[in-house]
């Protein structure tokens, strides 16, 4: 018997996604080639794709658990502001390098911090207390949102030392330094997914969390380890937005909660929960920046580009829809009263 | 009628009243100004727009579904009907047809999406928020019509009381008629409590479904117009976020993700009560960047009380079935 | 000669390669308590669906009324007066006891006021029909399961049912309820109201029917007058099995136990449960839902707490606060629903096989090995027989009996001392019983202790090393199954 991947079930063809990928790259450079192909696009994409692809991992996890994470957003733009306030509260113009490096290692804990904080109060909320997913995060979107506002009263904190804008702005052998964070993030959470017993937990608890207690699995550890990787994960994303933009605010990104989740379902991230792997949202994230950038180009309008997300987003839903049914065979009895359509509106 | 009013009393709604009782009186105290008629119907007059929403939102999540794009329904339908207001003479009457039509249409586009593509309410709901509001600011550049009707920004009052207020209080209380006595109503409730059955029952879902969710569209259509009205203009970017305010007082007020519970008067309640945290927080000098906090935080806790209220004591399946 | 109310003929429906029914006959004469028996898994539920309209037959004939059909519609067989009480009951917790009586004609309809009026004397005319009376404004989400039973029968009545069809509507019953059931049956048939009794529990069909249909693997094996038969020939046709009194002896040796229970009391639920389960043996735990078989097997297991008592495996007291400290002290357990809490069934075989041991596959940094894993799954799925071509497929698309034996696999995969089994032929096919029945008995022989928890008396009696009858929460015998007859042992559950 093969040893397959598991959660490959369904899976698009990572084949279709590399095709559609190809067919978007030809598209726009046959419409603008020499703007297009100039290395400066190419660079340009490679620096915008990490943040808004470890937010989309940040995404990933909960949606594969059966869940949603709303506060994303919301928990990065806290972690940015808190771990710009530590920077520039205590490094000044002349501060020495030994406190310098005293000054960001402190700043990064404290970020983690805060991220381990929210991502336990919504982990807690959802096993604990069993409060849907979705309306806690809601509720913890709108606190976090509403303790950055508080503390900044939506201002702006910026000015961080070069190591931290290396980070965002620095390149390794041509290859940028935040483009390789998120191939490691990429790589932890593939495996995480994939390779480990917490993933399969949350794959089963996606799919049927009841019966994974039964199983012995513990389905409270499960969810707590979920959201906080998901908090842990937008901790990292802030990082990169701090270190490019060399600010933090609280209300950046948010048209990117939206595209998160497009590129997750698009990735082959089954909305309902249990299946998702990286692979498929990796390349799904490199053909929306390749989309993103090709308007950009040619001059689309961003906010039509954003509709054009929305409606993306349904064509997404679509194509989920027809694999599913493509997919599903019945072969017993037992499937024709069990086979469960999505109850209510 | 007995049983009905004890288990009314232990109900969330009644602990909610209590609350905000409460509240009510802790700010009569110490917030200047509070207590006046003046300012409390400021407050409602203030929520007016939020409260119509909300009551369509309240029959989606009853329904067991939930509706993210009602704001943006608004705005698109507020800038369609002023536009016909603006090229054609009318009347309210065709005003608020318009606005309930428009509405109503945007709305049955999400149920079809959502029947048609067997996907989570949520993910579709967010889609087309994000296209709706989208593609309004792009097609209007962002700038806001001004050049409204007179006949239409003439300020009203409905037996003393604002217009916005008086369509509120009438929304509202049509949805709970609706919710109560009317047939359609109750097998809501019912597909929100056991979709299998309702579909057993031969209850037509998908009609069902493009009823809710077009009804949560015609509500947001008329919140949309009554915006329009207070504020004098008709901007496209205004009601951007404001469908998290709608949900958050809904959830506040008891109706619950899962479909099957909830009601006008406790999404009434969770309305005035996060109103009058803001007013009383304002009137006593709070700076109102807490205010996210302070809401966010009330939501959390309210998520958890219920929840822990509603925890099954289940001894042995045979009694929770 | 009477018309017939409903006649099924040569009715066939497969499932992709499984045959649900091959050429079944059902004729229903008005007023008549027809009982349609058989296991699990023998058809019963695929030939009610393709009554109710839900499911359309491959070939067959239907005649209601005297007007022929190729399929049914649910409206079509509504129409002429079927309704069908499913085992879920499907009724609306958040809506009032008249609301859900009164449901088609004052709910269902859209687009009108509800008359309270109207709505109110209808489902009171219901319940007086039946001769029942509860409370109209009740939530039936707060009505204990008997009573929310009534309520859908009141809704069959407000709805001019001619012919109500209840699917295994005693599995959930205490002995009492289920009497007051069967006299609101009977109550039925006065009012010229024909009742099709779906169910595998003899004594209640026997109580109750004037004629039964018997199915076996998909076929008709019999139409009876019930006053015909007696019950060893009813459980000999619906089992397919000469009663051939092939029971086991109790286990000779003094090998101490391996999972021992002493005064285990948990309130309301059950009270001073002593047993005690040595290895190598079959203790058959028999009692109808209600007698606190379940909870106490879950107290076992480690879900829920006792309040008195002590629980010892191999000699030692132990305390379970969680299911995962039940499996480190070596006790599996099969639960009774198999689709919704014994396997997770959009996820793939193997993940299903393996998720009790996953800590076991690991090398290095915390990662499952896939050449372990392969070989895991691979190994299990041959011991158990687990017949599939690659155990990548989702669980779901396997026959009931494979599936059970996936999740025997589950458990074995854990090195258990102790098994649980609740239920664990329910909704399996003859042929494959016996299948399982055979691995039960190697377990037993590889020296495991097995505790089979049934309400199916052949199934416990011919199993089992000894037998334990459970009534109201406490144990009310024991008995080894040479001791006893099939007939006496559901004498004793009945008392």
């Amino acid at each position: 018997m093969q040893a397959r991947d598991p959660g490959a079930r369904r899976d698009p063809a990572a084949s279709l996604l590399v095709g559609l990928i190809v067919v978007a790259v030809i598209a726009f450079g046959g419409l603008s080639p020499t703007r297009f192909f100039a290395p400066g696009t190419w660079r340009a994409m490679a620096f915008q794709l990490p943040e808004l692809g470890i937010l989309t991992l940040a995404m990933m996890i909960p949606l594969v658990s059966g869940g949603l994470n709303l506060a994303i957003i919301a928990t990065a733009n806290l972690c940015g502001l808190v771990m710009a306030a530590v920077l520039t509260r205590l490094i000044g113009v002349a501060s020495p390098p030994g406190a310098v490096a005293g000054a960001i290692a402190l700043a990064l804990s404290a970020g983690l911090g805060a991220a381990l904080l929210v991502g336990l109060l919504n982990g807690f909320m959802v096993s604990v207390l069993r409060v849907h997913p979705i309306l806690v995060t809601l509720g913890t979107m709108i606190l976090v949102n509403g303790i950055s506002i508080a503390a900044t009263h939506g201002g702006v904190i910026g000015g961080f030392p070069p190591a931290i804008l290396l980070l965002g702005n620095g390149t390794v052998l041509g290859v940028p330094v935040s483009l390789l964070l998120f191939g490691l993030c990429a790589a932890g959470v593939g495996l995480l997914l994939a390779r480990t017993p917490f993933g399969v937990g949350v794959r089963m608890v996606g799919s049927n969390e009841r019966a994974t207690r039964f199983s012995g699995v513990n389905t409270t550890r499960v969810l707590i380890g979920v959201y906080l990787s998901s908090s842990t994960l937008c901790w990292v994303a802030a990082l990169v937005m701090i270190a490019r933009f060399n600010s933090a605010r609280a209300g950046y990104a948010e048209s990117y909660l939206l595209i998160t989740i497009l590129a997750a379902v698009l990735g082959g991230v089954d909305p309902f929960g249990g299946f998702g792997r990286v692979r498929g949202v990796v390349l799904a994230l490199c053909l929306l920046q390749v989309i993103s950038t090709g308007f950009n180009l040619i001059g689309v309008n961003p906010r039509l580009s954003e509709a054009i997300w929305g409606a993306t987003m349904v064509a997404a839903l679509v194509i989920a829809r027809i694999r599913v049914r493509w997919a599903g065979r019945l072969s017993s009895p037992d499937q024709a009263s069990t086979l469960a359509s999505p109850g209510g509106p | 009628m007995r049983e009905r009013l004890t288990s009314l009393g232990r109900s969330h709604e009644a602990r909610l009243a209590v609350i905000v009782l409460a509240i009510a009186a802790f700010f009569a105290v110490e917030a200047p100004g509070f207590p006046t008629l003046a300012n409390l119907m400021d407050l409602l007059e203030g929520r007016a727009v939020l409260a119509i929403l909300a009551a369509g939102l309240l029959v989606v999540l009853i329904a067991g579904g939930i509706d993210i794009s009602c704001a943006a329904v608004a705005a698109v339908s507020q800038y369609l009907v002023a536009l016909c207001l603006i090229r054609w003479t009318g009347n309210w009457a065709l005003a608020l047809l318009l606005a309930a039509g428009f509405g109503a249409a945007l709305g049955a586009v999400n149920a079809l999406l959502i029947h048609a593509l067997k996907a989570p309410p949520v993910i579709v709901t967010i889609a087309t928020m994000t296209f709706y509001f989208s593609m309004l600011i792009f097609l209007t550049k962002g700038v806001s019509l001004y050049d409204l009707p007179d006949w239409f920004t003439v300020k009203v009052s409905i037996l003393g009381v604002p217009l916005p207020v008086a369509m509120a209080a009438a929304v509202l209380g049509a949805t709970a008629f609706l919710l109560r006595r009317v047939s359609l109503g109750r097998q809501i409730f019912g597909l929100g409590g056991n979709p299998e059955a309702a579909r057993r029952m031969g209850c037509n879902v998908a009609g069902l479904q493009v009823f809710i969710y077009g009804f949560s569209g015609a509500m947001a259509g008329l919140a949309g117009l009554v915006q329009a009205y207070r504020v004098e203009e008709v901007a496209p970017s205004a009601l951007i976020g404001r469908e998290l305010d709608v949900l958050a007082a809904v959830v506040l007020g008891g109706a619950s993700l899962t479909g099957g519970r909830g009601t006008v008067g406790g999404t009434v309640l969770g309305i005035v009560l996060l109103a009058m945290l803001h007013n009383g927080l304002t009137l006593m000098g709070v700076s109102s960047y807490l205010f996210g906090s302070v809401t966010g935080l009330l939501i959390l806790l309210s998520l958890a009380a219920t929840s822990v209220s509603q925890g099954r004591p289940q001894k042995g399946g045979r009694h929770a079935g | 000669m009477v018309r017939p109310l409903v006649e099924m003929l040569a009715i066939r429906r497969r499932f992709g390669g499984v045959r649900a029914l091959s050429g079944v006959n059902l004729t229903v004469l008005p007023g008549e308590v027809h009982c349609l028996a058989g296991e699990n898994g023998c058809g019963k539920s695929t030939l009610i669906k393709i009554l109710s309209g839900v499911l359309a037959p491959d070939s067959g004939r239907i005649v209601l009324n005297g007007a022929e059909h190729a399929r049914l519609t649910p409206a079509a067989s509504q129409a002429a007066g079927v309704q069908i009480i499913y085992q879920d009951l499907s009724l609306f917790p958040n809506l009032t006891v008249e609301e859900n009586i009164a449901f088609r004609r004052h709910v269902g309809r859209a687009g009108r006021l509800v008359r309270v009026g109207a709505m109110r004397s209808e489902a009171q005319a219901a319940m007086a029909r039946l001769g029942v009376s509860l409370r109209l404004g009740a939530l039936v989400r707060d009505l204990p399961i008997a009573s929310r039973q009534l309520v859908a029968i009141c809704r069959t009545l407000a709805a001019d049912a001619r012919l109500v069809v209840m699917d295994e509507p005693t599995a959930s019953l205490t002995h009492q309820e289920a009497d007051a059931l069967l006299a609101t049956i009977r109550g039925l048939r006065a009012h010229g109201i024909a009742t099709v009794f779906v169910s595998h529990r003899l004594d209640d069909m026997m109580r109750v029917g004037d004629r039964v249909t018997v199915l076996r693997d998909g076929a008709n094996a019999g139409t009876f007058a019930m006053g015909d038969l007696d019950r060893g020939r009813l459980g000999e046709l619906i089992s397919g099995r000469r009663l051939a009194d092939a029971v086991k002896q109790p286990l000779s040796g003094s090998a101490p136990p391996a999972l021992e229970v002493r005064s285990l009391s948990r309130g309301g639920e059950y009270e001073g449960i002593n047993l005690a389960v040595r290895p190598g043996e079959i203790l058959g735990l028999i009692g109808r839902l209600g007698s606190g078989r379940t909870e106490l097997a879950l107290t076992l297991f480690g879900m829920n707490r006792p309040e008195a008592g002590e629980i010892l495996v191999r000699g030692r007291s132990v305390a379970l606060d969680s299911n995962r400290a039940a499996i480190r002290e070596g006790i599996g357990y099969v639960p009774e629903d198999r689709l919704s809490l014994g396997l997770v069934m959009p996820q793939s075989i193997a993940e299903n096989t393996l998720v009790t041991v996953l800590g076991r596959l690991c090398g290095r940094l915390g990662l499952i090995d896939p050449q372990r894993r392969a070989e895991t799954v691979a190994r299990w799925m041959e011991r158990l027989q687990v017949k599939t071509a690659t155990a990548e497929r989702p669980v779901m698309e396997l026959s009931g009996g494979n599936q059970q034996r996936v999740v025997l696999a589950k458990w074995l995969a854990t090195e258990p001392r102790v098994l649980i089994l609740d239920s664990p032929t329910a909704g399996i096919d003859v042929g494959a019983r016996a299948g399982l029945y055979r691995t039960m008995d190697e377990l037993a022989a590889l020296g495991l202790a097995i505790l089979l928890i049934s309400d199916e008396v052949e199934e416990v009696r011919h199993q089992a090393h000894r037998i334990l009858v459970m009534l109201g929460g406490r144990i009310a015998g024991e008995y080894s199954p040479s001791g006893i007859t099939d007939e006496q042992l559901r004498e004793v559950i009945r008392a």
